[in-house]
């Protein structure tokens, strides 16, 4: 094997501990069409953590994940999960994409859909059993959709659609969990259930990645933050890293014009 | 003109000349109907379209080979593979150009179905001039030509109908979840590109076989009209499936009976004509997403709101802005609900109708005044507790209640709950004891408006 492997096993010997990491991410470069989009990516998030990925559009926060799972191919680089290889792991992995990547005019019930997060585990050939749309249903009443399962996904809400996402994550009954922008056009009601039902994972002991968007939520939903523009920024526990300082090196000058703006509205007053 | 007896012979498969031919195409539209529906949801349909047009090169290159070989040139399993094997060229050009350049989809397949097309018809031209080229009858493709259809056909079609059965069986959920969320079924560490594959193959299969009865022009619309038409029945796949299946194998014996006793009727075209025909009525009548049920669904409820408008707007005007624990039935003046909302005098006219049809209100002369009935008088007080509710329920979650608010529910508590009624009752009883009915409504309705 490579020398990377060979450093890789260095930096674990220190402590058993570090080796069960539930993401270990080493020098990951990820490029679309000759332009790498993240670059040399170092990331440790230790167990039990809520954890939110922010940064501007094209920051690479969707690409990140997606390297993660091994749904584009890396450039270079590592990630292991629970210290093994994805390919390995994936069963302790849960995965909410974005609300828009699929058609919602498909002809599926919301039931379908969340039994779809047990497909994973059912094997092939094997029908949907009972015992899975029983968990599916669970799951839907979890986030408050129970009384939907029968309905045809376009006739849900967005924030609907979202949820029934979600509840398909929970099915999956994964250790960690990948989530791409879950709350990205959802009503109020809907983020509360959302921030309740990512609080009650973590109580469980999950480790939860979620791709935000709303800087002014972050402190109050999220323990640890990564700040990322191609490459992570700062990252570790939100009110460490959390400051108008990272915040202007992520964001740039935009941030700045934002927050003099704000400033100005205030003395004006 | 046939005698009605031919048309029975030929339908009910008496006939022993047609029997062949139209089983052939009931087999090939049953699995044209299951392919189509994955293609369809799958947002293939036109690579089904470059996938046949691709296959007239290798039609007429696999019979050069064949002769050159000393063969027969017109050996079906050697010009179908041929068919096949240019067909999957085109749809991995496809492929090939989007994923390298940038060019996108749609003119990646118009290039490469015209292209492939071209070349075919280039090289039939060819073959025309070749010495040993008795290459009558590779036209056929182009069109199909279904009476030339034997046994040998019929045994393909067997084979592909029975595969594309059992593929579809075994990996409902993995096609199901593939056409759905490709990303998902990646991250589950699911073969994506071997299930592509796989449904690619399976609908190269069926076009192949289908060569000879639509031709590579018309395949696609038996592939994509049944699956469409069947849409508009059913929300859920498995159904949508079997269904898709039976349209495009009633499509086939149809149009293949058809044009069985109408002379010089190509069968292709009549086939795509009879599914063309079942899309049209299931567009239209389509119990699920037709036209006439949408239509249906959005007079029904026009209604509905009219006549709670209606009684609410009666029930105001009754309680005359004041607080009372009573209210009595008295004639309301036409003009006086006409000023109530912004309705034209038809429109209200109509309400008033139903109403009356109903039961809720009496008219007693006919035109000018109005008279809420006790029933009108009981609906139009639930109706306007409702709205009251609604109202209530919005102004003090104002951040939840867009995704819960459903001012036509009939019964409020169904969707809120007991406790949150009860406690909404809580804060409409507090307005009235402060001598308002209602709390301020964001868009007040002014007489006269």
């Amino acid at each position: 094997m490579s020398q990377a492997s060979d450093s890789f096993m260095q930096i674990e010997q220190p402590g058993i501990s570090s080796r069960s990491l539930p993401l270990k991410i080493r020098d990951l470069t990820v490029a679309y069409h000759r332009k790498p989009v993240i670059w040399d990516i170092d990331l440790s998030i230790p167990e039990g953590k809520l954890v939110s990925i922010v940064g501007p559009n094209g920051a690479g926060k969707s690409t990140l994940i997606k390297a993660c799972l091994e749904l584009i191919p890396r450039t270079s680089g590592e990630v292991s999960i629970y210290g093994q290889s994805y390919k390995k792991a994936r069963k302790r992995v849960g995965y909410v994409p974005q609300r828009e990547s699929v058609d919602w005019d498909f002809p599926v019930s919301a039931l379908d859909v969340v039994a779809m997060g047990t497909y994973g585990k059912l094997g092939w050939f094997r029908r949907v059993s009972k015992r899975s749309k029983a968990l599916s249903m669970e799951a839907l009443e979890r986030v408050g959709l129970a009384d939907y399962a029968h309905r045809q996904i376009s006739q849900l809400s967005g924030g609907q659609q979202q949820r029934t996402f979600l509840a398909r994550a929970l099915v999956q009954d994964a250790d960690i969990y990948f989530m791409d922008e879950p709350f990205a056009a959802v009503d109020a009601a809907t983020e509360r259930a959302i921030v309740e039902l990512l609080k009650e994972l973590q109580k469980r002991g999950k480790t939860v990645l979620v791709v935000h968007h709303d800087l002014a939520t972050v402190p109050q939903y999220f323990d640890w933050t990564v700040l990322l523009n191609m490459r992570v920024v700062a990252a570790g526990p939100t009110d460490e890293v959390f400051t108008q300082e990272n915040l202007r090196r992520t964001y740039g000058g935009k941030l700045t014009l934002f927050t003099q703006a704000a400033n100005e509205v205030v003395q004006s007053r | 003109m046939p005698e009605l007896a031919d048309i029975w012979n030929v339908l009910f498969l008496r006939d022993y000349n047609t029997r062949l031919v139209v089983i052939c195409t009931m087999l090939l539209g049953c699995a044209c109907g299951l392919m189509g529906g994955f293609l369809l949801l799958r947002k293939r349909s036109l690579m089904g379209d470059t996938l046949s047009h691709a296959t007239l090169p290798g039609v007429g290159l696999s019979f050069m080979l064949a002769v050159a070989l000393g063969g027969d040139g017109k050996s079906l399993p050697i010009l179908l593979a041929g068919a096949a094997i240019t067909g999957v060229i085109g749809c991995a050009a496809v492929l090939f150009i989007r994923e390298q350049t940038r060019i996108k989809d749609d003119a990646a397949m118009g290039i490469v179905l015209s292209v492939f097309f071209g070349a075919g018809v280039a090289i039939l031209g060819v073959i025309q001039t070749m010495p040993e080229g008795s290459a009558a009858g590779l036209e056929s493709f182009i069109y199909g030509k279904t009476a030339s259809m034997v046994m040998s056909d019929f045994q393909i079609l067997v084979l592909v109908t029975i595969c594309v059965i059992t593929c579809s069986l075994l990996l409902f959920k993995e096609f199901r979840l593939l056409c759905f969320d490709e990303t998902f079924a990646a991250a589950l560490g699911w073969p994506v590109k071997f299930l592509d594959i796989l449904l690619l193959a399976l609908i190269t299969a069926v076009t192949v076989a289908g060569l000879q009865a639509v031709g590579l022009i018309l395949i696609i619309a038996f592939l994509i009209t049944p699956a469409a038409a069947a849409r508009f029945w059913t929300n859920q796949l498995d159904r949508m499936l079997v269904l898709s299946a039976l349209i495009g194998a009633a499509s086939g014996w149809l149009g293949a009976s058809l044009s069985a006793f109408i002379p010089r009727l190509p069968a292709g075209a009549v086939i795509v004509l009879v599914a063309a025909l079942f899309f049209v009525v299931s567009m239209l009548i389509g119990t699920e997403r037709g036209v006439m049920i949408r239509f249906l669904r959005q007079s029904q409820l026009k209604k509905r709101m009219g006549r709670q408008h209606l009684l609410r707007a009666l029930y105001e005007i009754l309680e005359g802005g004041r607080v009372t624990e009573e209210l009595n039935i008295r004639t309301v003046p036409f003009r006086q609900i006409r000023g109530r909302r912004t309705w034209s005098d038809t429109q209200l006219r109509d309400y008033i109708r139903r109403a009356y049809n109903d039961g809720l209100v009496e008219a007693p002369n006919k035109v000018d005044s109005i008279l809420l009935t006790k029933t009108g008088l009981a609906e139009a007080a639930q109706v306007t507790r409702n709205h009251r509710l609604w109202e209530m329920y919005l102004i003090e979650y104002a951040d939840v209640a867009t995704s819960r608010v459903d001012r036509d529910a009939d019964m409020v508590e169904h969707i809120l709950g007991e406790k949150m009624v009860t406690r909404l009752e809580d804060k409409l009883q507090a307005y009235r004891s402060a001598g308002s009915l209602v709390p301020q409504s964001p868009h007040p309705i002014h007489p006269g408006d």
